[in-house]
């Protein structure tokens, strides 16, 4: 049970997705004006990759890996060069899913979610996720808290970031970083800010 | 060269750039630029991948029915991907694993897939096979100046050769090693986009909210 703790402690904060990997940027800096739509979104991500990191680990110990065909009695064959378009095929087909069945049992989340849910599919931090915890060669279970912990990360540095952007609109910029420019410094300090995590031991 | 063909190839460099100006493709200019070397493996990749699907999706244009495009479009895409990089792994072992899970990513770069959509399947072959040069380019750059600054500052060479000698090894530079930790990525391309909006004043945004300038004895 404890290393579960240490990977979602780790996770969340120590290799936090956005802020020390970089990844769903596009989303991270264009969703962060607000603090309720960046909620929204937060928890769609959380949501996705709690279904696709699983999901893809398992094809991958399951389909993908080499020799992972023997239970189907095809010991040699090594389909992990498919690994990418099957992580995108799945996320793409999770996301449809996940919409189609909150459009139908959660009208509201489904409403307050809106356009973000289908841009969840090109969103990298679900495709990292995957990514990671294949390379990381992560077991079933810990894929599982691996998905839950990453996705968790992401909605709090962006629920953040949402929470810092509100208070910064009444501030007074120099006209060449308006906007983006601001933005990128106060997510270096973010950064900075989770570095101190580091070297956690639980 | 006509003039539509010379802006879809150079306005993306620097009065369109994707990752500046419309904030497309940060992910990767951000993470793999502690060093140049695999920035330019990076660069070369996305260039290839951009290129290679806006001339496959602009070549398939009026066949593909709108309603599946954008699954159209991200096979394609993903296909090209597992094209690049099973070549980085076969030729450029070594920077294929330091550039880890961002060629797979690349996938997911806005760039690629917000250049087919919005580019690609509205124009003709020639003229999107330059747009997606152009943006590769326009994404080269930033990544370029990004790594080249990380690694000067934070170690002091360029690809590897010394180009400010260490005091380790007795020289007189003391490398800044924050340059090579995440939060630094994110203030050079802060700077970066600060310094081009200074050249090109047309590309600052409007604040959103201003506080009106009351005068002293207005408010008395």
């Amino acid at each position: 049970m404890g290393n579960y703790v240490e990977l979602f402690i780790k996770a969340v904060f120590v290799e936090n997705l956005a802020l020390s990997f970089f990844l769903g940027m596009c989303t991270f800096l264009a969703v962060s004006k607000r603090i309720q739509t960046a909620f929204g979104l937060g928890t769609a991500v959380i949501v996705v990759q709690l279904i696709t990191v699983p999901t893809n680990t398992f094809l991958y110990h399951y389909v993908l890996e080499e020799g992972a065909l023997a239970w189907a009695g095809l010991p040699d064959v090594d389909l992990s060069f498919l690994g990418l378009v099957t992580y995108i095929g799945v996320i793409a087909a999770m996301v449809q899913i996940l919409e189609m069945v909150l459009d139908r049992y959660f009208p509201p989340l489904f409403h307050a979610l809106g356009i973000y849910l289908p841009l969840i599919t090109v969103n990298c931090a679900i495709l990292g996720g995957t990514l990671f915890s294949v390379q990381r060669d992560y077991t079933m279970p810990e894929s599982i808290v691996y998905g839950i912990g990453s996705g968790f990360g992401w909605a709090l540095a962006l629920v953040g970031l949402a929470g810092i952007r509100e208070k910064l609109k009444y501030s007074d910029v120099p006209a060449g970083l308006q906007g983006l420019g601001i933005t990128f410094i106060i997510v270096g300090l973010m950064s900075l800010g989770f570095m101190a995590f580091a070297g956690i031991q639980l | 060269m006509s003039s539509a063909a010379k802006r879809a190839l150079i306005a993306p460099i620097v009065d369109d750039n994707p990752v500046t100006l419309h904030v497309l493709g940060i992910c990767s200019a951000l993470a793999v630029t502690t060093s140049l070397l695999p920035s330019l493996y990076m660069c070369l990749a996305l260039t290839v991948v951009a290129t290679l699907a806006n001339t496959a999706v602009s070549a398939i244009r009026h066949i593909l029915p709108t309603s599946i495009r954008i699954i159209v479009q991200m096979t394609i895409i993903a296909s090209l991907v597992i094209v690049v990089d099973e070549s980085l792994k076969a030729f450029a072992f070594e920077t294929s694993r330091e550039l880890s899970v961002f060629v797979g990513l690349i996938i997911t770069n806005c760039i690629v897939l917000g250049r087919t959509e919005s580019f690609a399947s509205k124009n003709p072959v020639g003229l999107s096979f330059l747009d997606g040069i152009g943006n590769g380019l326009g994404y080269s750059v930033i990544l370029i100046l990004v790594a080249s600054t990380r690694e000067l500052l934070g170690a002091g060479t360029l690809l590897g050769y010394t180009i400010l000698p260490n005091v380790a090894d007795g020289g007189w530079y003391n490398p800044n090693g924050m340059m090579l930790l995440p939060p630094s990525a994110f203030f050079v391309i802060g700077l970066i986009i600060w310094a081009a909006r200074t050249w090109k004043p047309e590309q600052v945004q409007k604040p959103e909210f201003r506080i009106s300038e009351v005068h002293r004895t207005e408010a008395l």
